[in-house]
């Protein structure tokens, strides 16, 4: 039940916040000291842009996309979604989740898991199935619809993963560390694929990784956290085309951009 | 998020429930026994022209010599005085029967795990076994091997063998198959580069059974004792039976159903209860302690 | 038939020609030098359940021979000829029983256990505190001879199958009430939060992915439930059963030293087991077919 209604600003540019965070903080109680998990963390992320959240481990990125994605309760501060509240985005099916792992069902072939969340949202069987091998041959998994998950590699598992995210068409996908499971010539490829997804639908993306080559050659927007309170140390506005390919990584222009992330993760460590 | 809770909070958080749900039994049980018990009693204890209260009911139910269903605390009363107003060797005194019944429990038990730790060994060991034997041990773990327990005590009757004897059989045959099972399976679980570890070492077979396999096999081997336990004293008790049912946890029962001594079956029933409970506890307390000794978690 | 009849001719095993023991060494060595080198052979799983087919096959021989040459008593051990033969005499007071016993008891009392302890693990699906009371008297009632409840069962049921069919319920129902419970918590964290992300209602996240999950664990108790409802149908007739049943006809013919007549009804109970359990097994293979499990297996 996607109702327009809940976003309400017009299909401007990338000034029209997709999200809205101020101030937020996220803190578990534990049994010596509270855990400040994310503190006063404020971002704005625009519409159409594809912004990747980077730092070590206990830096809270995990934290924020969750709770951007209302799987955590912030204690402090407000976080908007299109506007609205994380809860009541969900509600409205305003974004697809990618996780580590494919998170595929067993007994679904590819094409009944990439309908799933169509099936759940109450779309006609014959829709549902055109609209999901439409995503399936995006991710270049035509003829696999047949397929058993367990007959399938962890990278083709993943690209199934994100067709069925991006089946319902939400407005914002997130994803979490989706490629870190993966070896690195895999890796590279669905880099590739997924930069490519972007150009074309230039949907907003919250992407998590560890990989500093990775969060430069997708992101137009590089977020670097660090632990210890969680916290956003620096945001970087990437320099780079918005039309990529793989060789990129050699140029002077992304060593550099990977250079001011590198030294912007080391000045967080203290 | 995890909060942390002190030892009190989590003993009431584990316990409360079940301490709930047991009142919950007692309380339809009291229930169910002045539903069930009403009639009878309306019938034979009440006077119905007289007319009756629903308290005199009521209490009416909760006291009859052979009711229906006996309350709570009939059973509680017949269990308590059968342990104290008899001498232990009395046949009235269902200390007489545990001991009985439980001997043959306890003996077959043994006799079936150490056949079934044997078995399992020399399956592991032997293709040939393994292919022929194995696969109907497995198979009759799917057929009611209790329903052979008549023909085993009217042959060992006519061989002469009567008493403890083939109860421990039976019981013996029941612990046997889960635990050959469950070893065969255990001493097979190192997995691949364990085994091949202990070749690198010029481990003989024997090393490599008593310093690898057997160590390995016994988270497998205690949850089927606990099931192999059980079995022996179900088979025991259906082995008091046939017999003309003179003695043990069985035969009680199954006396106190010919004479329609229904509190003499509860009070039974009852104790074959709490001894199956505590001998599944040993077993498990033992599995404690030696797990606990080899470090596990 | 006289028992010290039947005692002296196992004992003096005489009456067979002098050629007859070097006779049967040489078979026993022909027999286990077959299965030595069946069970060599490699190859697919039917050539592997060929060994265990021959090494029975061999073991009717032997039965067959030695009873006859060594002129056995019917009353200790029949021959396996006897024992078909008796299955054709028989038939229809077997077919009887086999409707009396596996057709009402124990298909009905499985179906019903099964089923209510699956609704009452849906149930209490979102009471925790239910689940905590709940799930460790569950797991006792397996250390507890339940069978034991077949004398109350008649009181409260009668003579007839609808008293078994109690007993086998209260067999049936925690194992499965356990099992459902455990596998309604298998669905994977991620899965549970992805249909979390969708908005999800929790009828159809149950539907879409908490049963699906759960499949493995509910076949598992409906199999291991397959083999106590017979024991506990079959036993429970040995507490009393007016004219037929499988445990009925066990019991009195025993008590008769009908032995064919016995052996007969243990194999069609065994035949009834096996089949059963296959049956399941090839319904989990179909239902569960994605679980590592069952892709192995």
């Amino acid at each position: 039940m996607n109702t327009a209604s809940e976003n309400p600003v017009s299909v401007a540019a990338s000034d029209v916040a997709a999200v809205e965070v101020r101030n937020a903080s996220v803190m578990y109680q534990t049994a010596d000291t509270p855990v400040h998990a994310l503190s006063n963390v404020d971002l704005h992320i625009g519409e159409g842009e594809f912004v990747s959240l980077i730092g070590p481990s206990g830096c809270g990125k995990t934290t924020l996309l969750r709770v951007i994605a209302d799987l955590e309760h912030i204690s402090a501060g407000e976080v908007l979604v299109n506007g609205v509240s994380p809860h009541d985005a969900r509600m409205a099916r305003a974004y697809g989740y990618v996780f580590q792992a494919p998170a595929l069902f067993p007994w679904r072939n590819v094409l009944a898991n990439v309908t799933l969340p169509l099936q759940i949202q109450g779309k006609g069987r014959a829709d549902a199935k055109r609209i999901a091998m439409a995503h399936l041959e995006q991710v270049g998994l035509k003829g696999f619809e047949g397929k058993y998950p367990w007959q399938l590699s962890g990278g083709m598992q993943q690209r199934v993963s994100i067709a069925r995210a991006l089946s319902f068409e939400p407005k914002i996908l997130m994803m979490d560390e989706p490629f870190g499971a993966l070896d690195e010539i895999t890796r590279d490829r669905l880099n590739e694929q997924l930069q490519q997804l972007w150009q074309r639908e230039r949907r907003t993306v919250v992407f998590v990784t560890h990989s500093i080559a990775e969060a430069v050659y997708l992101s137009t927007k590089i977020v670097v956290m660090s632990p210890r309170p969680g916290r956003i140390v620096k945001v970087i506005d990437s320099t780079l085309p918005d039309e990529r390919h793989l060789g990129l990584r050699d140029t002077p222009e992304f060593v550099a951009l990977a250079h001011e992330v590198r030294e912007a993760l080391a000045d967080g460590h203290h | 998020m995890a909060t942390t809770r002190t030892l009190w909070q989590r003993a009431v958080h584990d316990w409360l429930p079940v301490v709930v749900v047991l009142m919950a039994v007692v309380i339809a049980w009291y229930v169910a026994a002045w539903a069930l018990n009403a009639p009878g009693a309306i019938e034979r204890v009440l006077d119905e022209e007289a007319g009756y209260t629903q308290r005199e009911l009521f209490d009416a139910t909760m006291s009859m010599e052979r009711p229906l269903m006996p309350a709570p605390h009939q059973v509680a009363l017949d269990f308590y005085e059968s342990l104290t107003e008899w001498p232990v060797d009395s046949p009235r005194n269902l200390i007489y029967h545990v001991i009985v019944t439980g001997q043959s429990t306890l003996l077959g038990f043994v006799l079936g795990t150490a056949l079934g730790l044997l078995l399992s060994v020399l399956i592991v060991h032997s293709r040939t076994l393994d292919k022929a034997l194995l696969p109907w041990i497995v198979a009759s773990q799917t057929v009611p091997v209790l329903a052979i327990a008549p023909i085993v005590l009217v042959v060992l009757g006519s061989l002469g063998f009567s008493g403890t004897a083939p109860k421990a059989f039976i019981a013996m045959y029941l612990c046997f198959f889960p635990v050959t099972v469950a070893m065969v399976q255990g001493l097979r679980s190192p997995q691949k580069i364990e085994t091949e570890m202990m070749h690198t070492y010029a481990a003989s077979r024997w090393q490599s059974l008593w310093l690898l396999r057997l160590p390995a096999a016994l988270p497998f081997l205690f949850p089927a004792l606990r099931v192999g336990v059980a079995a022996g004293l179900v088979g025991a008790m259906v082995a008091e039976l046939p017999t003309g049912a003179q003695a043990g946890l069985g035969a009680r029962l199954l006396t106190g159903s010919y004479y329609g001594q229904t509190t003499q079956i509860w009070s039974a029933l009852v104790m074959s209860a709490l001894l199956g409970l505590a001998l599944t506890g040993i077993v498990a307390g033992v599995e404690r302690l030696v797990l606990r000794s080899r470090g596990a978690k | 038939m006289n028992e010290t009849a039947a005692i002296e001719t196992v004992a003096g095993a005489t009456g067979v020609a002098p050629w007859f023991w070097p006779g049967m060494l040489l078979l026993a060595l022909v027999a286990g030098y077959s299965v030595y080198r069946m069970a060599a052979v490699n190859g697919s799983r039917w050539v592997g359940m060929a060994t265990a087919a021959l090494f029975g096959v061999w073991v009717v021989v032997f039965w067959e021979i030695l009873v006859r040459a060594l002129d056995v008593p019917r009353v200790l051990l029949p021959a396996p000829s006897l024992v078909i033969g008796s299955l054709f005499d028989h038939a229809p007071k077997l077919w009887g029983d086999f409707v009396q016993t596996v057709l009402k008891a124990v298909l009905i009392g499985w179906a019903l256990g099964c089923g209510l302890g699956f609704a009452v693990a849906v149930a209490i699906d979102r009471m925790p505190f239910l689940q905590r009371g709940l799930l460790p008297v569950a797991s006792l009632t397996s250390a507890i001879p339940l069978v034991g409840v077949a004398p109350i069962a008649v009181m409260w049921f009668g003579f007839e199958w609808p008293s078994k069919a109690a007993v086998v319920v209260l067999m049936t129902f925690f194992p499965m009430l356990v099992s459902t419970l455990a596998g309604l918590q298998a669905a994977g964290k991620l899965e549970r939060e992805l249909m979390y992300s969708y908005a999800a209602s929790y009828p159809r996240t149950l539907l879409a992915l908490r049963l699906p999950a759960a499949l493995p664990f509910i076949f598992g108790a409906l199999k291991v439930n397959a083999t106590l409802a017979l024991i506990g149908a079959i036993v429970a007739e040995f507490f009393g059963s007016p004219t037929s049943g499988l445990g009925f006809r066990i019991s009195t013919e025993a008590a008769r030293m009908n032995m064919p007549l016995v052996w007969g009804a243990i194999v069609v109970a065994a035949v009834t087991g096996s089949v059963a359990y296959a049956l399941l097994v090839a319904l989990e293979r179909r239902a569960a077919f994605w679980h590592p499990s069952v892709r192995e297996g």
